[in-house]
């Protein structure tokens, strides 16, 4: 009789995410161009004042990469659902909480990293220098994983209904709103000079908090959405 | 041993099967059939642990599968309606991913014997599975089972899509099973090519 160890099963999950990404790279791809197009309107529409594009650069930088998640999340579970890989996936003998971490994980690089890598040029393009374009990332480093966490949720809760999309983002927007004032707020503070550490605290408690809690209710969901 | 005991499923509010009680013993097979609708998948899927029974129990070896969970998925090898494999993966990359999920050895040589054995040649095995015919995507799906040491296979309508070469593989490998004293459930339609002391039938009536 056989049976994966924990890190066999989730290296193989997110393995085969990361194999599929590669396969697909126009996806990836595209949630990238959809960051760099978005941000990069709101300097060309507002106006090349920097004052104002310092003043709304962090909040506009977040709305976009929370957006970019949240377009991305169809992708996590959707198709493992129509092909029969998500079944598969429930009957691996190891706690589904946990390989939904490793799905998570995989999305995460897929559609969160690129953001995180590329925010300092983005924040470039809104005056924002130094030390706050730091901030920036390292906010978005903690926060964007905690979208995808709460993300997953909310794809697993819509899986399998008609006109999903819509329904994710009503269901998940209002969950990402403590995370947009956390991370947002983290970039303002240090632009205003005072310091960023209690922003990034909490954010930094956002993520473990819904590392505990976001793939159980995902796990549930999924079976949920299997019967 | 794999019982099922007072089983009663239903869709929404259709009732699909009542009181269905069978004992698969070690080295025999199990045989679902009934008309279409009549809930053999719901049967299998529910012998997965995927869909909760209204009433009724499900044992392995005595025990509840309830609360054996994650042990009694390591008990079972499960080909579903749907086929389980990525279409942009290749046949080789879709085997070993689900060979090493299920804990089974999944080296490139044992993955290309196992697609080998359902009759898939190598030109095929670096094609992405997108591109093969409906048989060959369900021979991919099937050759799980060359790999698979779990005691209790569950397979859904294994033979749909299938030529008489492939039926007469997956038969030669289902008999191999049940000698080495594995158990098999199957949904299907078509009479299987095996002893007869060795297939019980299990006819879903409402």
């Amino acid at each position: 009789m056989s049976q994966p160890s924990l890190s066999e099963a989730l290296r193989g999950v997110v393995r085969r995410d990361l194999l599929l990404a590669m396969r697909h790279r126009s996806d990836v791809a595209m949630s990238v161009f959809f960051v760099v197009i978005v941000a990069s309107l709101f300097p060309l529409g507002v106006g090349p004042e920097s004052a104002v594009l310092r003043m709304i650069g962090p909040g506009v930088l977040w709305v976009t990469a929370l957006l970019a998640c949240l377009l991305s999340l169809g992708r996590l579970f959707t198709a493992d659902h129509l092909d029969g890989v998500l079944e598969q996936t429930v009957l691996i003998p190891q706690p589904l909480a946990v390989l939904v971490v490793g799905k998570v994980f995989a999305h995460w690089v897929i559609s969160g990293l690129p953001v995180v890598l590329l925010s300092p040029l983005l924040g470039l393009q809104f005056g924002l220098g130094g030390d706050t374009l730091a901030v920036l990332t390292l906010s978005l480093l903690l926060g964007t994983p905690t979208l995808s966490m709460i993300g997953a949720i909310g794809a697993a809760l819509t899986l399998g209904l008609r006109g999903s999309g819509l329904l994710v983002a009503l269901l998940v927007l209002p969950l990402f709103v403590p995370v947009l004032i956390f991370g947002a707020g983290a970039v303002t503070s240090s632009l205003a000079g005072i310091g960023s550490e209690a922003n990034l605290s909490l954010l930094g408690a956002c993520f473990m908090l819904s590392l505990a809690f976001a793939p159980w209710a995902t796990a549930v969901a999924l079976r949920i959405a299997l019967e | 041993m794999f019982q099922t005991v007072a089983l009663s499923g239903s869709r929404g509010e259709r009732l699909l099967f009542s009181n269905v009680s069978v004992t698969v013993k070690p080295g025999t097979l199990l045989a679902v059939v009934g008309e279409n609708g009549s809930g053999k998948t719901s049967f299998l899927r529910m012998l997965c642990g995927l869909l909760s029974p209204d009433c009724g129990a499900i044992l392995w070896q005595g025990k509840d599968i309830r609360q054996l969970k994650e042990l009694y998925c390591a008990q079972l090898t499960y080909v579903g309606h749907l086929n389980g494999i990525k279409d942009d993966l290749t046949p080789v990359e879709n085997l070993k991913v689900s060979a090493s999920l299920a804990g089974d050895e999944s080296s490139g040589t044992i993955v290309q014997k196992a697609l080998e054995a359902v009759g898939l040649g190598r030109p095929v095995h670096l094609l992405p599975t997108r591109i093969l015919s409906q048989g060959q995507k369900r021979r991919v799906a099937l050759a799980r089972l060359w790999l698979s040491t779990r005691p209790l296979w569950l397979l859904d309508e294994p033979f749909a899509s299938l030529d008489a070469a492939a039926t007469s593989y997956l038969t030669q490998r289902l008999q191999s099973h049940l000698s080495n004293g594995g158990m098999v459930v199957v949904a299907t339609h078509q009479e299987i090519a095996l002893p007869a002391d060795s297939v019980q039938h299990l006819r879903l009536t409402r």
